[in-house]
């Protein structure tokens, strides 16, 4: 990028170290009805140029810990606790002014709906040009062709054109693609993908997920992608972190993840998933119930209620995260694929009477 | 770097682009006539010095009382003065007022809104129980004893009505601005790492000017009404100045003798106040359908 960058430089020398360390991450709203923890003591680390799934349900705090990372809430109301370490630099202390230099600039987001997420009476031109006029004090001129040339890297044709357009004349596809464009403008290195298909056609969805991997591994930027679809993330990610109620439950490299999952959510999101080696009709298995109140959660471990493994202990004792192999932890007392898991799974098919004719569904909600 | 166009969809977000921008954009036949009206009514009211029309305070151009004719197109008055030139320099006294008066509430309330609504907390509750206060008193007597204690004059009239459009002008904006603020793309713009003060004018205030214009239509009709009242009372500019209110006040004594005095500057007062109501309304239907298409 431009030598010219606006953007603090006092960085330490990059060492090979992780682009972001992340540890024990709290962040708590104040609500009319008590606190409620959204993001409870979550711990991350991010090596440059990888890319990390956050998996989860609605609510299980997600997109809430994309932007406490990037520190993006608003500061009435919410507490936040733990670290965020960004490039060997602490965040936490950061006045807003000093943070202001650091979004766009070294961490990017892009939301989830792109027909929000653009100012419907700014034209294209402008909402690209600006943030690099901004950050790399680019001229006009040089800006403008800057624009050019990202739009014509993400995918829209006759960018010159569509400088001049204004949102919604765009279709929903395109529009997501501008505002990767705007997002990737000045080179960011951490970028956050916050459910950036979720609002889009089925056929574009593969197109914006190629498009993100493309220019991930063109620029060597690190991302974090978060959604709620476990096949978004199957192929496209180094290791993925499943969150349930404001946790991580368990973080794996993505092929451990898939292959040797310890976590019976985990196991039940992937069931809940269509696929094509099934026969037609074949039912969805869902997960029965809803998340916790994060008000109020439940004692023990949080996915018991819901869970077809849980025991006793369960109900009474938070299970902590333990290692399974190296850089695959887990968050459970009675694990998927071991003896202690399928004792457990034996045991409440029994106790529901007749033979577990389908193990999710056997255990009904206390 | 990367091409990565995928041919198909891409035709047809090209289909679909032009269909939306081929569209046309269609008003009726009663917004023109008030867009007409307004145009005619702000024409004279700007050249009535260029325009051949016998000076509005000169008296006996013709016969008084006379009735519309070629010579005088709308008659004349008791004293025989032309009406038509009493009309149009009396559509200047109230084309002023209501302009300058909404721009005075646009310029702050529309200020006073868009901080309010986007930086909330103490600042809102502050601004917000002024505007209230503000609203609690009644317009027309609230001008009134402004007016009689400046003493009336054109000016006085204008920033006393002026005063009164900020707080329900600031109201509106503080509302449209909490919708905005609450958007995606301000939170895009956060992310993007500018100040509030740029994200505020820059992305949230294009946003809200559209309802604040249509707002503004509606409430120079008001001004406009407003200041007729209060020439009516005698407290706006003093005869024998023509302005519709005092035109309207003066014929009254004539009523017997010629309700055309009364009817003739009543009807200008009528057509503007409703062109300008028809203007407003289109106004923010045209912004309702841009909203919806989003």
């Amino acid at each position: 990028m431009s030598p010219r960058r606006r953007v603090a430089t006092d960085y330490p020398v990059d060492d090979g170290g992780p682009l972001l360390e992340v540890e024990d991450l709290t962040t708590a709203f104040r609500t009319p009805r008590g606190r409620l923890v959204a993001v409870d003591g979550v711990s991350l680390t991010l090596q440059p140029g990888t890319t990390l799934g956050v998996v989860g349900e609605s609510g299980s705090g997600k997109t809430v810990l994309s932007r406490s990372i990037m520190r993006l809430l608003p500061q009435k109301g919410t507490e936040t606790g733990g670290r965020v370490v960004f490039r060997g630099r602490e965040l936490t202390p950061l006045s807003r002014k000093e943070l202001r230099q650091i979004w766009g600039a070294e961490m990017a987001m892009i939301f989830q709906d792109p027909m929000t997420s653009l100012n419907p009476t700014m034209k294209l031109g402008r909402q690209i040009t600006e943030s690099l006029r901004y950050h790399l004090d680019m001229s006009r001129n040089e800006a403008r062709e800057h624009a050019v040339a990202l739009l014509r890297s993400v995918g829209i044709p006759t960018p010159e054109r569509r400088l001049g357009e204004y949102p919604h004349q765009l279709s929903g596809g395109l529009r997501q693609r501008v505002t990767i464009a705007i997002a990737l403008a000045c080179g960011p290195r951490l970028l956050f993908a916050d459910e950036p298909t979720t609002a889009l056609d089925v056929t574009v969805q593969a197109q914006i997920l190629d498009l993100l991997a493309a220019q991930q591994r063109e620029r060597s930027m690190t991302m974090v992608l978060v959604t709620h679809d476990l096949s978004v993330v199957a192929g496209r990610t180094d290791e993925i972190a499943v969150m349930y109620a404001g946790r991580i439950v368990e973080r794996a490299p993505t092929k451990v993840l898939f292959s040797k999952m310890k976590m019976p959510y985990t196991e039940a999101l992937l069931a809940s998933l269509p696929r094509a080696d099934r026969p037609s009709h074949t039912p969805l298995k869902v997960i029965p119930g809803r998340p916790p109140d994060l008000v109020d959660p439940p004692k023990g471990c949080r996915f018991a209620p819901r869970c077809s493994y849980a025991q006793d202990k369960c109900l009474a004792e938070d299970p902590p995260l333990r290692e399974a192999s190296p850089g695959h932890v887990y968050a459970c007392w009675f694990p998927v694929g071991t003896p202690a898991g399928r004792g457990a799974l034996t045991a409440n098919g029994r106790a529901a009477g007749a033979a577990p004719a389908d193990p999710t569904l056997a255990r009904s909600s206390p | 770097m990367a091409d990565l166009v995928v041919e198909p969809i891409l035709a047809a977000d090209e289909v679909r682009a032009e269909a939306a921008g081929a569209r046309p954009r269609r008003f009726k036949l009663t917004f023109w006539l008030a867009a007409g009206w307004m145009a005619a009514i702000t024409f004279v009211a700007v050249f009535a010095n260029l325009l051949p029309l016998p000076p509005p305070n000169k008296p006996l151009v013709g016969p008084p009382y006379s009735l519309p004719s070629w010579q005088y197109p709308l008659g004349t008055d008791e004293l025989g003065r032309s009406m038509l030139s009493r009309v149009v320099f009396g559509a200047r006294v109230s084309l002023e007022v209501g302009v300058a008066a909404i721009v005075i509430g646009l310029l702050v309330g529309g200020f006073f809104g868009l901080v309010a609504g986007y930086y909330r907390g103490k600042l809102d509750a502050v601004i917000s129980a002024v505007a209230n206060v503000m609203l609690a008193f009644p317009a027309l007597i609230f001008a009134a004893a402004l007016v009689a204690f400046l003493g009336p004059s054109l000016e006085v009239v204008i920033l006393v009505i002026g005063v009164l459009s900020i707080a329900p002008l600031t109201r509106l904006v503080r509302a449209t601005t909490l919708t905005h603020a609450g958007r995606e793309f301000v939170l895009a713009a956060r992310m993007m790492g500018y100040s509030s003060r740029r994200i505020l004018f820059r992305e949230v205030m294009p946003n809200v000017i559209p309802s604040a214009i249509s707002f503004a239509l509606v409430g120079m009709a008001l001004a406009i009404v407003l200041e007729g009242a209060l020439s009516f009372l005698g407290l706006s500019i003093r005869p024998p100045q023509p302005s519709w209110g005092n035109m309207i006040a003066e014929a009254t004594q004539y009523l017997t003798q010629d309700a055309w005095l009364v009817i003739c500057p009543s009807l200008f007062l009528f057509f503007t106040v409703l062109a300008l109501n028809l203007g407003g309304d289109t106004f923010r239907a045209v912004f309702d359908v841009k909203e919806s298409a989003l």
